[in-house]
């Protein structure tokens, strides 16, 4: 009882919280909001029996994704108010395709039942004698290591590209040059004139 | 009151229907394109988890993963091309991004 009380918070939260996200003026609002569509997210996750994914949806998307929008968001300045024209003329193709889209979607949930016709309960899906996070390890690090890798590679190259992408050499940025300033000589830098009395330096 | 695949399966649906329903409606927001596609992989996460439950089988969870991966790589790439647009351009207005070709 507890876990479907649990479960429709969630679940309705989340999905307001994702419909806010798509209609809210201020673009750091719709930050916000993405971060409350992941945490319910994360919350349904743990009710599936799901703890590592949950934890590492926090930790991905609320701490990294999440912060990085916001970054972008505020480091730009944009007049978003001139990016929403036409927010009213595309909504009727728009909820056109979205009500097509969920009513198919919806078909299909609907069609999910067990043999006998009747629903399905969840359960987590790790063996109860070890916890989510050993046994998604024992699959990961034995017959997905590879794909493991890849991913890891993934992230590499992204990485490496947004790096290159956002790189840039400014001229005329003044810089320290530590090898030129350590091997600077004394002859260099000054010099000893022989003044004669009462003609200064011409 | 028990709760089953199908309730997790509508609530994907509302989350992916939402994520296409926002790159419809906001198509001049690049930022907001790109939150509405975390939202349809958020989805398909969902929808994965499930499954994973249903089936008794802990795969589902490792693809998950992977589509957490790909989903933050495609944000640091997604957001290093628009800021780079931006710098160029000094606005993110979509109607222009064909102005790039050849």
């Amino acid at each position: 009882m507890l876990a479907a009380i649990a479960f429709y918070v969630l679940a309705a939260v989340a999905v307001m919280s994702a419909f806010a996200v798509i209609s809210a003026r201020n673009p750091v609002h719709s930050v916000l909001f993405l971060i409350l569509t992941f945490f319910d997210a994360a919350g349904l996750f743990v009710l599936m029996g799901a703890e590592f994914l949950a934890m590492l949806l926090i930790v991905v998307y609320v701490g990294a994704v999440a912060v990085l929008f916001l970054f972008v968001v505020m480091m730009l300045d944009v007049d978003f108010a001139e990016l929403r024209q036409g927010f009213l003329s595309y909504m009727p193709v728009g909820i056109l395709v979205a009500v097509a889209l969920f009513i198919e979607l919806f078909l299909v949930a609907g069609a999910t039942s067990g043999a006998d016709g009747a629903p399905i309960a969840l359960a987590p899906a790790a063996p109860s004698s070890v916890t989510n996070a050993e046994a998604l390890g024992r699959v990961l690090y034995t017959d997905y290591l590879l794909v493991f890798q890849m991913a890891g590679l993934v992230l590499f190259v992204a990485m490496v590209g947004a790096i290159v992408l956002t790189l840039r050499h400014r001229p005329g940025v003044k810089k320290q040059n530590i090898a030129a300033q350590v091997g600077r000589r004394r002859a260099d830098a000054v010099e000893l004139k022989d003044v004669r009395p009462g003609q200064g330096l011409g | 009151m028990e709760i089953t695949l199908a309730h997790y399966l509508v609530v994907a649906a509302a989350l992916f229907t939402i994520g296409v329903f926002g790159i419809f409606v906001n198509r001049k927001n690049v930022i907001i394109i790109l939150m509405s596609i975390e939202l349809v992989l958020l989805s398909v996460n969902i929808n994965l988890v499930a499954f994973s439950a249903y089936l008794q089988n802990l795969e589902g969870q490792v693809f998950a993963m992977l589509v957490l991966t790909v989903a933050a790589a495609e944000a640091a790439v997604g957001l290093a091309i628009l800021v780079t647009y931006f710098r160029n351009r000094g606005g993110i207005a979509v109607e222009d991004i064909n102005q790039m070709r050849g």
